[in-house]
C-alpha cells in the first residue's frame, strides 16, 4: 500500500481505511493532542446542530448517544459475557 | 454476579489508556460559553439557571464570601452533570470515586478554613465553643468540636460517594432481579420493573440534590468563616 504523500502528514479524512492503526500509531498520543483533536472535531458539529437560534433537544442527544455508544465500546469485553449465547 | 455488580466502578481503561480523564472532562462540553448577548437556545437556558441558582446561593453571604461566587457555581454544575451523566446506560461516574470527591471537598473546607483563621481569628476559635456552656463541661466540648470540624471533609466525601455508589448498586441489582424474574413469574417481573422506573426517578433527583448539598455545605462553612 504505497501512497505518494507520507501517511503521517495526511488528515483523517484523506488515510484509507488499511492505513488507519498505522496512522494512528504515528501521531503518538499527547494529552494535548488528543484534547485538541477532539475540540477541533467538534466544532463543526456544534456549529451545525447547537449553536443555531432554534436549536432543539436533538442536537444534544446526539452526543449523549455517542457518549453512549463510547462507553459500550470500553466495556465491550464485560458486555460480551451478557449476550444469551450456549458458549461465549 | 458478584464481580459483575462493582466492574462499573473500576477505573475506565480502553486498550491500556487510562481514559478517566476525558471522561471527567466530558461535561465541560455540554456546557459552551456564552459568546454573544443573546446566545442559542442551550446556552440562554443555561445561563438562566446559573443566575437562578447563584442568586439563591448567595443571598447569606457577605461581600468576603461572595468572592467565591465562581467556585460554588462551578462545584454545583460540575457535581450536578457529572451525577446525572452517570445515569446513562453504561456511563462511568467519576463521583463515585473517593479519592475524587475527597480531592473536591479537603481542598475546599481547608480553604474555608483558613479563611476564616486569616481574617477573623477570634472568632474562627471562639466556634470551637458553643454559647453558654457550662464551665466543668468546657474541655470535653472543645475536643468534640474539634473532631466534629476534622470530620466535616470526610463527611462531605463519604456522602457524596456513598449515596451515588449505593443508588448505582441498588438500580443494577433491581434490574438484574427483574431480569431473572421474566422467566419465573411475569406478574412479580412488572412490579420489580415498576419499582426500577421509581428508583431512576429517585436516582435523577438523588443526582440533583446531591450536588446542591455538597455546595450549599461548603457555601455554609464559608459563611461560619467570613
Amino acid at each position: 500500500m504505497a501512497s505518494p504523500v507520507p501517511v503521517k502528514e495526511k488528515k483523517l479524512m484523506d488515510v484509507k481505511l488499511g492505513e488507519l492503526p498505522g496512522w494512528i500509531l504515528m501521531r503518538g498520543f499527547t494529552h494535548r493532542g488528543i484534547a485538541g483533536a477532539f475540540q477541533r472535531g467538534y466544532y463543526p458539529y456544534y456549529n451545525k446542530y447547537v449553536n443555531v437560534k432554534k436549536g432543539s433537544l436533538a442536537g444534544i442527544s446526539m452526543v449523549l448517544a455517542a457518549y453512549v455508544l463510547f462507553n459500550c465500546c470500553r466495556c465491550y469485553k464485560e458486555l460480551k459475557q451478557e449476550r444469551l449465547r450456549k458458549y461465549h | 454476579m458478584n464481580e459483575n455488580l462493582f466492574t462499573s466502578f473500576t477505573t475506565p481503561t480502553m486498550m491500556g489508556l487510562p481514559i478517566v480523564v476525558l471522561i471527567i472532562m466530558f461535561p465541560s462540553i455540554l456546557f459552551p460559553s456564552p459568546s454573544r448577548l443573546i446566545n442559542n437556545r442551550l446556552v440562554s437556558l443555561q445561563q438562566w439557571l446559573v443566575q437562578l441558582t447563584s442568586k439563591q446561593m448567595l443571598a447569606i453571604h457577605s461581600h468576603k464570601g461572595q468572592t467565591w461566587a465562581l467556585m460554588l457555581m462551578s462545584l454545583i454544575l460540575f457535581i450536578g452533570s457529572t451525577n446525572l451523566l452517570g445515569l446513562l446506560p453504561h456511563s462511568f461516574t467519576p463521583t463515585t470515586q473517593l479519592s475524587m470527591n475527597l480531592g473536591m471537598a479537603i481542598p475546599l473546607w481547608a480553604g474555608t478554613v483558613v479563611t476564616g483563621f486569616r481574617y477573623k481569628t477570634k472568632a474562627s476559635l471562639a466556634h470551637f465553643l458553643p454559647q453558654g456552656t457550662p464551665i466543668p463541661l468546657i474541655p470535653m466540648l472543645v475536643i468534640i468540636e474539634t473532631i466534629s470540624l476534622f470530620i466535616q471533609p470526610v463527611a462531605l466525601a463519604v456522602r457524596l460517594t456513598a449515596n451515588i455508589t449505593a443508588g448505582h448498586l441498588f438500580m443494577h441489582l433491581i434490574g438484574g432481579a427483574a431480569l431473572a424474574l421474566t422467566n419465573i413469574s411475569a406478574s412479580i417481573a412488572l412490579i420489580t420493573f415498576i419499582i426500577l422506573i421509581l428508583l431512576t426517578i429517585l436516582e435523577f433527583t438523588v443526582a440533583l440534590i446531591q450536588a446542591y448539598v455538597f455546595t450549599l455545605l461548603v457555601s455554609l462553612y464559608l459563611h461560619d468563616n467570613t
